[in-house]
């Protein structure tokens, strides 16, 4: 059959209608995912229906309490943002690491949460920040918690005529940072083998009074860990307390083995990286004063 | 079902006809005669076709003809006017950084990129800012060295020799 139609719709309801409507509808943001899996066969669009010219889908915007991200920002404007740079450099740090330049001057944030990924590295970020997803779709909008996006690799929530318009991640509040790393095997251009995400806050003591970690690439969706964000909080973030999160996390993980690593490896480097966001993290604080 | 696109390519007002699933650097190529964007691996690996679209760097493969309406393509055919050169190419030139070539016009308009924006690169953000350039001839040795004194000159003035 192949791919029958490109639509451009100019507003949420049109683009709603289309996916609703169109035998085949794929929802295109900006298509380093979507175009490759079509050439490959992964996937049959019918038709693309490009949600870049739909107002809102593009863009970065400050409001008092939050940051609202279209869905179809593309992330090297994400990692150039000054704003989120000194807000949230977890997400920053994040951003930038997806792909080459070329790949991050079209591959959207709403993209690399929607592909469903357990690798893609915007999603702890995002998840450690306690993102929340505006979705659009035939019985209106609705907010959805940005770690209950994904079902497996793959496969998300959204139901038919639904996407993802916009990403709304809380303002950081005073003494609270964040970090991102993840483990590929060269510098550039890869896949994260592990994935690592922390959002602490700590009072003006330096004692941690709200901590959020998130892990990617070692469970089929990204992995959060309540008990492990507990064995932070209320601590000075010393060694022990570092040590016991780190263990909950690892304990937690139900990582595969495949050609970029074992699942023993997985989780050894799980925790390694876990242990350097805490760290990079508090020491961003520490620099705050 | 073709549709009718109007855009505007190296300034250009442009207008073509493509199917739904036709890349940008189908049309290029094949409808439009702009053969200098390279078909390396039709899945945003290899940087050949880079072009900078409204200004951003990307891969043309991954780009849809249908996404270029009222939008601004810069391709390498844009980059320095017929028989002109940009600095990159003529440091490239100079540096002997180029064997087979088909690497060579993606490295340009991602060089071009890179240096418009940062006109005093450090060596490491040049191998960043090219990371999304496959070559498989030189060991990118040569192109770095060269970006960088294209970089120079361009401090110190040099630009598209016409």
């Amino acid at each position: 059959m192949g791919v029958q139609a490109y639509r451009a719709p100019r507003s949420i309801p049109e683009a709603v209608s289309l996916l609703s409507s169109e035998a085949g509808a794929f929802a295109l943001g900006g298509g380093t995912d979507l175009l490759v899996q079509q050439r490959s066969g992964a996937r049959q669009p019918g038709s693309f229906i490009d949600l870049k010219r739909i107002p809102g889908m593009l863009g970065i915007e400050q409001l008092p309490s939050l940051w609202r991200i279209g869905a179809a920002t593309a992330c090297g404007e994400v990692a150039s943002h000054p704003g989120l740079r000194s807000e949230l450099p977890g997400l920053v740090e994040a951003a930038g690491l997806i792909g080459s330049k070329q790949v991050q001057g079209r591959a959207s944030l709403g993209g690399n949460l929607c592909n469903a990924s357990p690798a893609a590295d915007s999603v702890p970020a995002l998840v450690a920040n306690r993102a929340v997803l505006v979705v659009a779709g035939p019985e209106g909008e609705r907010r959805i918690a940005a770690e209950c996006l994904t079902l497996g690799p793959g496969r998300t929530v959204l139901g038919r005529g639904e996407f993802v318009c916009a990403i709304e991640i809380p303002r950081p509040a005073a003494r609270q940072s964040d970090a991102y790393l993840r483990f590929i095997p060269r510098t550039e251009m890869d896949i994260a083998v592990v994935g690592a995400a922390a959002s602490l806050r700590v009072d003006e003591g330096g004692r941690c009074i709200a901590a959020r970690i998130a892990l990617g690439a070692v469970a089929p969706t990204v992995l959060t860990s309540p008990e492990a964000d507990a064995a932070l909080t209320g601590s000075m973030l010393e060694p022990e307390a570092i040590a016991a999160c780190v263990a909950i996390a690892q304990a937690a993980c139900s990582p595969i083995s495949d050609r970029r690593g074992t699942a023993e490896f997985r989780r050894h480097v799980a925790g390694v990286l876990l242990r350097r966001v805490i760290l990079a993290a508090s020491q961003r604080l520490a620099k705050e004063g | 079902m073709a549709i009718h696109v109007q855009t505007r390519v190296n300034g250009q007002a442009t207008e073509f006809l493509c199917e739904a699933d036709a890349s940008a650097l189908d049309v290029l190529r094949d409808t439009l005669g702009l053969t200098g964007s390279k078909e390396g691996c039709n899945s945003g690996d290899c940087g050949a076709c880079s072009v900078l679209l409204d200004g951003t760097l990307v891969c043309a493969c991954l780009v849809l003809g249908a996404e270029l309406e009222g939008r601004e393509l810069l391709t390498i055919e844009g980059v320095a006017p017929p028989g002109g050169l940009h600095p990159v190419q003529q440091k490239l030139l100079e540096h002997n950084a180029m064997q087979c070539g088909i690497c060579i016009p993606g490295i340009v308009v991602a060089a071009k990129a890179l240096l418009d924006r940062d006109p005093d690169p450090d060596e490491t953000t040049v191998r960043f800012a090219l990371a999304g350039n496959l070559c498989r001839c030189t060991g990118y040795d040569k192109i770095i060295r060269a970006v960088l004194d294209a970089a120079a000159a361009m401090r110190e003035g040099a630009g598209v020799r016409a």
